[in-house]
């Protein structure tokens, strides 16, 4: 029974430290501020819960520690989203746009073409970059 | 009639404050407790000041329901965040962003709240602002939208506000 | 096994490190500054297990509460401080005021 906690929990630990570099490589590959963003939610919300749960596994019996990696856990999960809109917020309040596909659905109503775009000097301001 | 509703929430408060201090500290001899009990004394009383022990604050009148939507949301995190790491390790031509409106049909602030958070939570997917009743929402591709205009999530966050 | 999830975040936190030198954008390191921070945290709780001492759990939970409300401060003096330039000038104009603030 312990072999087998034992291996869950490595598994679990292995496999949040490989979405966590995932999401610091993504940060990197991505094109611009808004989708870089993505790849920083991908690392917050399931690699720190894969590797807190996988902590979780090896308490040994110390209900404290569960208590205190619940509340950790719990603290990344509400914050993370708070942090992303306040962020996405500021970014758009301070004159960044979104850099946007080419092939968009044309016929979709919702879908904003030229989001927050007036004039296309901002544009190569950001390709510049 | 104003103090009984606020009554409760202090009582809440005051129930949450103790048990992260009891969780947080272990000890139960008399000076740690009463250290604790001076504690969440204190912090009731400034948040009493500040105004903030109310509805918005402790919402305590959410459904039940939560526990399962909590338990749905998981789900689909993993599954989008799925989707985003196989996109992060596909390079940049795997993505093709887009801003769309999407409409909601929450009748309280806290279904939109719970609402936004929740495309916020799913990577893939970023609310950026709320005008009225739609929210504008920043997705890496069409497939983030689509998913979101087939309103699954609206309608269990709906349900939450029963 | 825990270290080998301590090399993975800490290869994590490097490259988030490498964006916030990089920018190109402000928001870019704030973004940055924030993962390194979440990073941090599991950082300290992975550290607290491998040495024995899950004390440190302590650390890890202040820590953050300290990043999410570093953060929040952080964009909130940026964005209130860059109001009036956006809303005078073009986007564009804003833009070039910012690249020059930050190569400062």
């Amino acid at each position: 029974m312990s072999e087998l906690l034992d291996g869950l929990s490595w598994g679990l630990l292995v496999l949040g430290g490989f979405i966590c570099v995932s999401g610091a490589i993504g940060m990197h590959r991505f094109p611009d501020f808004f989708s870089r963003m993505h790849a920083a939610s991908v690392t917050d919300t399931l690699g720190g819960t894969l590797i807190l749960l996988g902590l979780m596994l090896q308490i040994e019996g110390q209900y404290l520690v569960l208590v205190k990696l619940v509340l950790v856990l719990l603290f990344i999960l509400i914050t993370s989203p708070t942090g992303s809109h306040a962020l996405a917020k500021a970014a758009l309040h301070g004159g960044l746009r979104p850099k946007l596909g080419n092939k968009q659905d044309e016929q979709d109503a919702d879908v904003l073409n030229n989001f927050g775009r007036q004039s296309s000097a901002f544009e190569s301001e950001k390709d510049k970059e | 009639m104003k103090k009984n509703i606020s009554l409760r929430y202090i009582i809440s408060l005051i129930v949450v404050l103790s048990l992260i201090w009891i969780g947080n500290s272990g000890y139960f001899n008399g000076l740690l407790l009463s250290l604790g009990a001076v504690s969440v004394a204190f912090v009731v009383f400034m948040a009493y000041r500040l105004g903030i022990v109310d509805e918005e604050s402790q919402p305590l009148s959410v459904s039940r329901r939560i526990i399962v939507y909590w338990l749905w949301l998981l789900k689909t995190l993993v599954q989008s965040n799925i989707t985003v790491v196989k996109r992060i390790w596909q390079g940049p031509k795997a993505i093709n962003p887009v801003v769309a409106r999407i409409p909601t049909s929450q009748k309280t602030e806290m279904g939109q709240t719970i609402y936004a958070n929740s495309i916020t939570l799913t990577p893939g997917t970023t609310t950026l602002d709320i005008q009225g009743d739609t929210l504008i929402v920043y997705a890496l591709s069409y497939d983030g939208i689509r998913y979101l205009q087939g309103g699954e999530m609206d309608r269990r966050v709906k349900r939450l506000e029963e | 096994m825990f270290l080998a999830a301590a090399i993975a975040i800490l290869v994590a936190m490097a490259l988030a490190l490498l964006r916030a030198f990089m920018g190109p954008t402000l928001y870019d390191r704030i973004l940055s500054v924030n993962v390194f921070g979440t990073k941090t945290v599991l950082f300290i709780a992975v550290l607290g297990f491998l040495m024995g001492r899950p004390e440190f759990l302590d650390i890890a939970l202040v820590y953050a509460l300290i990043n999410f409300i570093a953060m929040i401060g952080v964009l909130r003096f940026f964005e209130y401080k860059q109001v009036d330039v956006v809303e005078k000038s073009a986007d564009s104009k804003a833009a070039t005021t910012k690249e020059s603030e930050e190569n400062l």
